[in-house]
């Protein structure tokens, strides 16, 4: 508390007097876990507060606390020094409280204007167009109101969710990792946006894990860890070290890495491949050539939506090729575009999937079942019956070898964290000895212990020989582990980088179309 | 002239149940709530809308408590699915049943007794234009409402609040809820219109055109009434053309039996379904016109956060 007063005394906030939002020992608690435990915060009108934490350390449900998604088990939530029950969004927005989600809550068959229409009480889309431009114009973001969300970027999306929060004259700002969603160079911008906002008197609560952005944009900061809070500090008096010290409890560990030694003979190969998606609002690929060869890690960089999905869908044989391309691919010196996903793998492929649940594994089956679905070449299956011992044998190889926290291999899928259970996934795929792994948002929502722990494992994966491919959103991660870079957007790829030359600068040009000529460029540059 | 006169008449009395009960179809699968059992409650509204008229001879109570009839069923539907959580098609099937056996069972002592025709509404001037007049402008009023409901319901779709938060909820209900909607409320009610709207179509069939009642009077329309909102792509205006084309294709292959035709009358009365099942696979081919108007959550079960 007196770190609090202290901050708030050297920032001169509120004159002394009453936060706008105050949270008095809030705890909500979920069947499996607590995840606001006791936490109290006050926030100050025109202050820009960071709520900084890893992923499931319990920003995310405070802040539907806030937003009254959720209901507190107990505790006071305070506006304006009065006790408040957020019963629902709509009471929320009442009282002046406005929130841009980290997962945007936009209706794709619907208009721009038709979707900020439905929070505006007796608004009609059409009469709300000339405003959504004037809003656009006079905190930079431009916007068209007829446009249908689908067609949007993801970047552009955003836009229309703080356009939409802005229409209704909001006291208090909440963004859920709002730069999550953005290339690079959209970040300036959107921090633009947010100090005018400020600067207006609007309070911003601003949820990050990223230690650089809360240091440059915020005034306080309230750091939480397991569903507590830890610390409320001022940023800008802080290092990264100190700050991530507080996020995790201890240092951040870095993966070690050897310079590569790639062999000369492509393990997986693209050939100017074109690729429509059968989903009609998916991306088109466009003229795609890729090579990974054994000993390397090529990395593939860019926005969200710009491809990533459909490349992963051919190259794992999700989506197969018709038979007339099934040269535009080979893997392991196979040509095999038109292969499926299981033929595929037995040429040496494996494949972590985006999504864990569902696609990496089994949510209702066991770690010992989910093993056998893509380890079942190794002497698991005796004359068409399954040999559990030897299954149970690889699940607790891999439990062990990835250090992942369960009851065990009986353990089903769906009761592990997003964490451990990828780290069981990357373990089973690693434990297959593959000669080409295709990875996919290798440590998305995995808590930074077990990031590191993936990361080492997949250097150490290259270090033996094995070809490997990660898409990732993260461009940090990509900088760390990779040592090729290519940045895909809208369905085509850049020239590849290595590593060395990659920086940040040239990566984020890339990722709104800096390598296209032509049409393509101009667009991104207004988009 | 006497033989485009019936088709034209013969038309629009064979389509006007199915747009009826499609239109409100319609509002239930736009909200994200497939509702299977329509022939089941248009079952119920056809026999409580005829036992009304043969007692009272009260036409429009008729057509009144015949809706309310299926919309009592549709509320059955509505918390099995909403608020017990239950499979939409399993209880669809099974709520469908139970409207076909109530039906069955209320009409028992009306079998195969008749009405007078519930007595039609010339339009002036226009019923006495040649051809078209006795054609299309001399029916029940409910004949000339339903085209009217779908340019309403068009309408509603594409320029009303109403309708867009119908279309949000289908679409996504997590997303309309975290917005601030209700969605449980919106599909209660979408579900309650559809068995008013089937019930009435049911009503139509018995005191307006077949003017008598007999089990299985309804004979699949139900079926041919969830068939033509996907071979609408969930859109008013595409709906109604489905349910005229499949009044006419009904006319048609009445017409050729009479004319005496060498072919099996079976493979005749098949005509008009496997002309919706062509038409429905020829309009499937386009997936982006689809993806923009289908309800996404159609058929999924919603469970609220708290």
């Amino acid at each position: 508390m007196d770190a609090n007063a202290s901050a708030n005394q050297a920032l001169n906030l509120g004159k002394g007097d009453t936060p706008l939002l105050e949270l008095v020992g809030v705890t909500k608690a979920f069947p499996s876990i607590v995840a606001n435990n006791d936490v109290s915060l006050s926030v100050f009108s025109g202050e820009i507060h960071a709520v900084l934490g890893e992923n499931g350390a319990g920003k995310s449900t405070l802040m539907k606390l806030i937003y009254g998604v959720l209901a507190p088990d107990s505790g006071q939530i305070r506006w304006q020094g009065q006790d408040v029950a957020i019963g629902a969004p709509a009471q929320a927005r009442s009282l002046g409280i406005g929130m841009v989600f980290q997962h945007f809550s936009l209706l794709e068959s619907l208009t721009v204007a038709e979707n900020i229409s439905l929070t505006m009480p007796g608004e009609t889309p059409r009469g709300l167009e000339e405003r959504i431009a004037e809003i656009g114009g006079r905190f930079g973001l431009p916007i068209d109101p007829r446009a249908l969300v689908h067609s949007l970027s993801v970047g552009q999306r955003q836009r229309v969710e703080i356009v939409r929060c802005l229409l209704q004259r909001p006291r208090l700002l909440i963004m859920d990792e709002p730069t999550s969603v953005l290339p690079p160079t959209g970040i300036p911008a959107l921090f633009e946006t947010i100090r005018r906002l400020a600067s207006d008197g609007c309070a911003i609560l601003f949820i990050s894990h990223k230690l650089e952005e809360i240091r440059a944009l915020c005034q306080r900061a309230t750091v939480m860890r397991g569903g507590r809070v830890i610390a409320t500090v001022r940023p800008a008096e802080e290092t990264n070290e100190t700050l991530a010290r507080l996020m995790i409890g201890r240092d951040i560990p870095t993966a070690a890495r050897r310079p590569p030694r790639p062999a000369t003979t492509p393990a997986l190969q693209l050939r100017n491949l074109d690729y429509q998606p059968a989903d009609p609002f998916g991306t088109t690929l466009k003229n795609i050539d890729l090579t990974v060869r054994p000993g390397e890690i090529v990395g593939i960089a860019g926005v969200s939506g710009n491809g990533q999905r459909e490349l992963a869908a051919v190259l794992s044989g999700e989506a197969t090729l018709p038979r007339a391309m099934r040269d535009s691919l080979s893997i392991a010196g196979a040509r095999c575009g038109d292969w499926g996903a299981d033929k595929r793998r037995r040429l040496g492929l494996a494949f972590v999937p985006e999504e864990r649940n569902g696609r990496g594994a089994v949510p209702e089956m066991s770690l010992t079942k989910n093993s056998l679905l893509t380890a079942h070449r190794f002497g698991m299956v005796r004359r068409g019956m399954i040999a559990f011992a030897q299954v149970r044998a690889y699940a607790e190889a891999c439990i062990k070898d990835m250090d992942v926290r369960c009851s065990g291999p009986g353990a089903e899928a769906r009761s592990l964290s997003g964490g451990n259970l990828q780290k069981f996934i990357i373990g089973r795929e690693i434990g297959l000895k593959p000669k080409v792994l295709i990875v996919s948002q290798p440590t998305w929502g995995v808590d930074v212990g077990a990031a590191a722990t993936i990361r080492r494992r997949i250097i150490e994966l290259r270090d033996s020989g094995t070809a490997v491919l990660a898409i990732s959103d993260e461009l940090e991660e990509l900088l760390e582990i990779a040592d090729r870079i290519h940045v895909i957007f809208r369905g085509r790829l850049s020239p590849s980088l290595v590593r060395e030359e990659a920086d940040g600068a040239l990566i984020g040009g890339y990722m709104t179309g800096g390598f296209v000529g032509g049409h393509d460029a101009r667009t991104a540059v207004t988009a | 002239m006497e033989t485009l006169t019936f088709v034209l008449s013969g038309t629009v009395i064979a389509a006007t149940p199915l747009l009826i009960a499609a239109l409100g179809e319609l509002a239930a699968e736009k909200s994200g709530v497939l509702n299977l059992s329509i022939e089941g409650m248009m079952s119920l509204g056809a026999v409580a809308a005829f036992i009304v008229v043969k007692n009272t001879g009260d036409y429009w109570l008729g057509v009144f408590i015949g809706g309310v009839a299926a919309m009592l069923l549709a509320a059955l539907f509505a918390v099995i699915v909403l608020f017990l959580l239950g499979n939409q098609v399993a209880s669809g099937l099974a709520v469908g049943i139970l409207g076909g056996g109530m039906a069955a069972l209320i009409g028992k002592p009306y079998e195969s007794a008749t009405v007078p025709p519930m007595p039609s509404f010339p339009i002036p001037i226009l019923s006495h234009a040649p051809v078209i007049g006795r054609g299309l402008f001399d029916h029940v009023l409910l004949v000339y409402m339903a085209p009217a409901i779908a340019v309403l319901m068009w309408w509603i779709f594409k320029s009303t609040k109403v309708g867009l938060v119908l279309r949000a909820t289908g679409e996504s209900p997590e997303t309309t809820h975290a917005i601030g909607y209700n969605v449980l409320v919106v599909r209660f009610l979408s579900v309650l219109f559809g068995g008013f709207m089937a019930g009435i179509a049911g009503a139509f069939i018995s005191i307006a055109s077949a003017t008598l009642w007999s089990d299985g009077l309804i004979a699949g329309r139900g079926w041919i009434v969830v068939a033509l909102v996907v071979f609408g792509a969930w859109r008013a205006e595409r709906v109604a053309l489905g349910a005229y084309l499949f009044g006419a294709a009904t006319i048609g292959q009445l017409l050729v039996q009479s004319i005496g035709v060498e072919v099996p009358s079976q493979l005749l009365t098949s005509v008009p379904y496997i002309a919706t099942i062509v038409a429905i696979a020829l309009l499937s081919m386009d997936g982006k016109r689809i993806r923009l108007n289908a309800p996404v959550s159609l058929g999924r079960v919603y469970r609220e956060a708290h």
